[in-house]
C-alpha cells in the first residue's frame, strides 16, 4: 500500500471517532498488517491515541467499549483517544462483524496491542528514569514512578517514532485490580449526536455529483427481464445489465418515480413454494449429508414413557428500521464504497473480484446505518450503488424502498427439529434425541452471492452461507443417553444469511419447550427439573438468580387452570450454554393470555445473564435489552410469507413487529465475573426468549405452542 | 419547474419542486440536506420521518411538500442542538435511548410534541402515542424511560 494514513486522514469522509474532542489521527506509513501493533494504534506526537479497528460499533457500544480496554491496557488519557473502524485503508482485516465476536475477538487483539505498546514503553521510561521497568506504571499517557514523582509522557518517550513493533501475544495483561475503564457503564460517544441530528449516517453521506440510483428487482425470484421502456422523467436515466435494471436520476424524488413508473415486462419462473407449505417442503428437501454435531450413544426408546415433538421457525426477515442504503464511486481504474456492512473488508475484496478491479484499488469505508442483526441488504444495495455508478459515470447513491428491505434482504432460514425423549417409571430423563433439518453452509463461501451481481451475469461464488445454525440443537444438560443429529438440506426457501443467533433461537425453542415438556410430563418442577441435570455451576447460578427474581414458586406446570378466568397468567423458563461454550443465560418470564382472543402479553421477563468479563455493563444491558425484545418480536409476530417466487409481507403491516404497548417490564441481572474471559453479549441472550414464552403460555393454558410466531390465532386455535 | 418555499426550522427557504406529489421528507433530506428526518418505510407506518408542521407530529414521508407551504416546520436539527439540548434530546442522552438511533429522530419528535400537549403524561399515554413509532434495535425500554424522564 502506497499511500499513507497521513495523506488519507486528509480526505477521509470515513467514520472517526474521537472519545471526547475530536482531533487528527495520528499520521502512519505503516500498512496494516495485522501482526504489527501500529495497525491497530497509533500515538501522535502530541500524545493522543488512535485505535484501528477492523470490526465496527453497529449501535453496539463498540464505540466505547475499545477506548476503555485501551485506556486500561495501554495507560492512555481516555479523553484522547480517537477510533477509527471498518475502513479497508486504515484499518486491519479483523473478519466481519457478527456471530458476538466483537468483543471476545476483536477487542481482545487490540487489548493485546495496547498491552505490547504499554510493555514498550515502560522499557523506554525505564531507560530514561534509571529505574527498573516494574517499579513503573503506565497511567493517562505517562509512564509514572509508582512509588510518585515526575513521569514522563508516551509522546516523549516516543519522540515522533513509530510503534514498531510486532504484536507480542505474551504482553502481560493488567489484572481487573489494575482496571480504572474497564467494568465502567460509560456513556456511548456517538448518542448525542446521533439524537440532535449530526451524526452522518450512511444514508445522509453526500458527494459532489451523486446521483440517486433505484434498481427495480424482478416481480419474483429468478425471473428474466424480457422488455423496458423508457423514462420520461427529466434527467433520470436508465440503466440495464442483463436482468439488472436500475435508473439513476439527479433528484431522489425523480429517482423514485422513474423506478415507479418505468414499463417493463419479465417472464417470471413457475413455483409452487409458498409459506403455507413451508414445513411440508421442508421434509421434501433432500438431506446431503447427516452429521452427529454431539452425543456418542444410540438412545433407547423402547422402554420407559417416550415422548416425541416437533417444533417449527418460520423464514424472517432482518427488518431494518432503515432500509439498506450505500454510496458509490466506481470508475475505470478505482473506486470508493461508502457502506454500512458488517464486513467492509470482505466486502473489498468480492466487489474488486466483479468489478474487476485490483483489490488495493477499491476502498470501502464504513459509516453507520440503521441497526443491522447480521449480513442484512446493506451488501446487496452497495452492488447495487457499484454497478450504476460504473454505468453512469458518476457517484450513485443506492436507498432502498422499504419493500425492497423486506422483500429482498436475505432472510434467517426456516428450521424443524424433531425430538424425542424417554421418562423412567420413577420420572427420570433417561435418553434424549434431537434431529435438526438446517440449510448446509457452502463450506469456504467467500460471502452471500449479491443480487445485483447475478442479475448482471457477473461472476460470483454460489452457495448458502447462513451462520453456525446447528449451535445448541442439543440439550444443555447431563442426560444418560443422548445424541443429536444433524440433517443437512440442500435448500431453503429464500436466499439465507446470518441472522442475529442464527439457528439457536429456534433450536433453544424447540430444546427448551421440550424439556419443559419432559418436566411436565414427569410431574416435576420445570426450574428443579433443569437444576437436577446441569453441568456447569455458572449455568446453575443464572437459572437460581432469575428464579428467585421471579419468586419461583416450585410446582409443576401447568398450573391448573381458573375455568372462569378471562385472563389465564403463568410463568415460564428457559436456559442456555450459548453455544454450549459461551456465555450462560437464564430466561423467566410471566405472560398473560387472553382467553377469549388468543393474544398473549408478556408482563415480565427476568434474565440472569453471564457473560465473563464486562467492559461495559451499561452496553452489555443494552444489547442483553436488544436480543429480548427483538426475539419477542420474532416469536410472536414475525413471518415472511410467500407465493409464487415473491415475498408478500412486504411492509409493517404485513410483517408486524413488536411496538411500545407490548414492550414488557425487563430485569436484567448481569453476572460480573472479572476473572473470566469476555464473551459477547449481542446474541446469547436472544436464544431462550421463545422458549422461555412458550413455556410460561404452557404453564398459564396447557397449551404447548411448538410453531413460531405464537399468534392469537393459533393459540386460540388450540384453547378451542 | 416551479419553486416553493418551506419555512424550516425558523428559516425561509426555496425549494425547487417538479412534482407536486413529492414528499415533505425529500425536500428536507434531499434538497435541504437535513439529517435529522429519516426515511423508514415511505408508508406512515414506522415514524423514522416525523417532523414537526406548526409544533404537531407529522409523517413527512406522506406530507406533500407543497402543502407544507405556509407552515412551521421544525426537524430534530430545529429542536436542540449537542450543546444545548431540547429536554427530551438530553433526556435521551442521559438515558442512552438508542442503539443504532435511527429511530430516534421519529421517538424525540413525536415525544417532544406530547410534552408540548401534555407536559407530564402517564407512562400509558407514553406508550399510546409511541405506538406507531418502530425500533428494530430493541431500545424500547430506554426510549420510554428517556420520555418520562423529559415529562417527569
Ligand atoms: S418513513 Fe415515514 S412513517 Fe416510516
Ligand atoms: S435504536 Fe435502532 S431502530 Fe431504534
Amino acid at each position: 500500500m502506497s499511500l499513507s494514513r497521513r495523506t488519507l486522514l486528509r480526505t477521509a469522509t470515513g467514520l472517526t471517532v474521537a472519545f471526547a474532542l475530536p482531533r487528527a489521527a495520528r499520521a502512519s506509513t505503516k500498512t496494516v498488517v495485522s501482526a504489527e501493533v501500529d495497525a491497530y494504534l497509533a500515538i501522535a506526537p502530541d500524545g493522543a491515541v488512535t485505535i484501528y479497528a477492523g470490526k465496527v460499533d453497529l449501535g453496539t457500544g463498540a464505540r466505547i467499549a475499545l477506548p476503555q480496554i485501551v485506556a486500561d491496557e495501554l495507560g492512555a488519557d481516555i479523553a484522547r483517544i480517537a477510533l477509527v473502524e471498518g475502513d479497508t485503508v486504515l484499518t486491519p482485516d479483523q473478519g466481519g462483524t457478527g456471530g458476538s465476536t466483537g468483543i471476545p475477538v476483536g477487542a481482545m487483539t487490540i487489548r493485546q496491542a495496547a498491552a505490547t505498546a504499554r510493555e514498550k514503553l515502560l522499557g523506554l521510561a525505564a531507560a530514561k528514569l534509571a529505574l527498573p521497568a516494574d517499579a513503573l506504571e503506565a497511567i493517562d499517557g505517562e509512564i509514572r514512578p509508582r512509588a510518585g514523582g515526575a513521569g514522563v509522557t508516551f509522546a516523549a518517550l516516543l519522540a515522533g517514532a513509530d510503534l514498531d513493533l510486532k504484536l507480542d501475544p505474551k504482553a502481560k495483561l493488567k489484572s481487573p485490580a489494575e482496571f480504572r475503564f474497564i467494568g465502567k457503564p460509560l456513556p456511548r460517544p456517538d448518542v448525542r449526536a446521533k439524537f440532535t441530528a449530526t451524526h452522518s449516517y450512511v444514508q445522509d453521506h453526500r458527494v459532489p455529483g451523486m446521483l440517486h440510483g433505484r434498481v427495480i428487482r424482478p416481480p419474483s425470484q429468478g425471473a428474466e427481464l424480457l422488455s423496458v421502456g423508457e423514462t420520461e422523467i427529466p434527467g433520470a436515466r436508465v440503466i440495464r445489465i442483463r436482468n439488472f435494471l436500475g435508473v439513476v436520476a439527479a433528484t431522489e424524488w425523480n429517482a423514485i418515480r422513474a423506478a415507479r413508473d418505468l414499463k417493463t415486462t419479465w417472464r417470471e419462473v413457475q413455483t409452487k413454494a409458498s409459506s403455507d407449505t413451508l414445513y411440508t417442503d421442508i421434509r421434501a428437501t433432500p438431506v446431503i449429508r447427516e452429521e452427529r454435531l454431539s452425543g456418542d450413544g444410540t438412545p433407547d426408546f423402547a422402554a420407559g414413557r417416550v415422548l416425541r415433538a416437533s417444533y417449527a421457525w418460520p423464514v424472517q426477515s432482518h427488518g431494518s428500521m432503515g432500509p439498506s442504503c450505500a454510496v458509490a464511486d466506481i470508475r475505470a481504474d478505482g473506486g470508493t464504497i461508502w457502506s454500512a456492512s458488517q464486513g467492509t473488508h470482505r466486502m473489498r475484496r468480492l466487489f474488486a473480484g466483479f468489478l474487476g478491479l485490483e483489490p488495493s484499488k477499491l476502498r470501502v469505508i464504513y459509516m453507520d446505518g440503521s441497526g443491522s442483526y447480521g449480513t442484512n441488504g446493506n451488501d446487496d444495495a452497495a452492488a447495487d450503488a457499484a454497478l450504476l455508478s460504473r454505468a453512469a459515470g458518476a457517484p450513485v447513491r443506492v436507498q432502498w424502498s422499504r419493500q425492497d428491505e423486506l422483500g429482498w434482504d436475505p432472510k434467517g432460514p426456516p428450521h424443524i427439529l424433531d425430538l424425542t425423549g424417554a421418562l423412567d417409571a420413577a420420572g427420570s430423563l433417561t435418553a434424549w434425541e434431537s434431529i435438526a433439518y438446517l440449510p448446509m453452509n457452502t463450506p469456504g463461501l467467500p460471502g452471500i452471492p449479491l443480487l445485483a451481481v447475478d442479475a448482471a451475469g457477473l461472476a460470483q461464488a454460489q452457495g448458502r452461507s447462513a451462520g453456525l445454525l446447528a449451535g445448541n440443537a442439543d440439550p444443555p444438560y447431563s442426560i444418560p443417553a443422548h445424541r443429536t443429529l444433524i440433517r443437512w438440506l440442500d435448500d431453503t426457501p429464500w436466499r439465507p444469511s446470518n441472522l442475529r443467533a442464527p439457528g439457536k433461537i429456534a433450536n433453544v425453542f424447540a430444546v427448551e419447550s421440550f424439556t419443559d415438556e419432559l418436566a411436565a410430563a414427569a410431574g416435576i418442577d420445570p426450574l428443579q427439573f433443569r437444576l437436577a441435570r446441569m453441568k456447569h455451576p455458572r449455568g446453575a447460578e443464572v437459572l437460581r438468580r432469575a428464579g428467585a427474581a421471579m419468586d419461583w414458586q416450585s410446582r409443576p406446570s401447568p398450573q391448573q387452570p381458573d375455568s372462569t378466568a378471562k385472563t389465564l397468567r403463568g410463568r415460564g423458563i428457559a436456559y442456555v450454554h450459548y453455544k454450549q461454550a459461551e456465555n450462560f443465560v437464564a430466561m423467566a418470564m410471566q405472560v398473560a393470555v387472553d382467553r377469549s382472543t388468543g393474544g398473549i402479553r408478556v408482563e415480565r421477563v427476568i434474565c440472569a445473564h453471564d457473560c465473563g468479563l464486562m467492559i461495559n455493563p451499561d452496553t452489555v444491558r443494552a444489547q442483553v435489552e436488544g436480543c429480548i425484545l427483538q426475539t419477542l418480536s420474532r416469536t410472536l409476530f414475525e413471518e415472511t410469507t410467500y407465493t409464487g417466487g415473491r415475498v408478500t409481507s412486504t411492509d409493517w403491516a404485513s410483517y408486524p413487529i413488536l411496538t411500545m404497548p407490548d414492550v414488557p417490564k425487563l430485569d436484567i441481572i448481569l453476572i460480573d465475573r472479572p476473572n473470566e474471559r469476555p464473551l459477547g453479549a449481542g446474541e446469547a441472550a436472544a436464544a431462550p426468549v421463545a422458549a422461555a414464552l412458550a413455556n410460561a403460555v404452557f404453564d398459564a393454558t396447557g397449551i404447548r405452542l411448538r410453531r413460531a410466531p405464537l399468534t392469537p390465532a393459533r393459540l386460540k386455535a388450540a384453547m378451542a | 419547474m416551479r419553486s416553493i418555499t418551506l419555512n424550516v426550522n425558523g428559516i425561509d427557504r426555496p425549494v425547487p419542486l417538479d412534482d407536486d406529489a413529492m414528499p415533505l421528507l425529500y425536500a428536507l433530506r434531499d434538497t435541504l440536506a437535513l439529517k435529522g428526518p429519516k426515511f423508514g418505510c415511505g408508508l406512515g407506518q414506522c415514524g423514522a420521518c416525523t417532523v414537526h408542521v406548526d409544533g404537531e407530529a407529522v409523517r413527512s414521508c406522506l406530507l406533500p411538500a407543497a402543502e407544507a407551504v405556509g407552515h412551521r416546520i421544525t426537524t430534530l436539527e430545529g429542536l436542540g442542538t449537542p450543546e444545548a439540548p431540547h429536554k427530551v434530546q438530553a433526556a435521551f442522552i442521559a438515558e442512552q435511548a438508542g442503539q443504532c438511533g435511527y429511530c430516534a429522530n421519529g421517538m424525540i419528535m413525536t415525544a417532544a410534541a406530547l410534552l408540548a400537549r401534555d407536559p407530564h403524561p402517564t407512562e400509558a399515554a407514553i406508550r399510546s402515542e409511541l405506538a406507531n413509532n418502530l425500533c428494530r434495535c430493541g431500545a424500547h425500554e430506554r426510549i420510554l424511560r428517556a420520555v418520562a424522564r423529559a415529562g417527569a
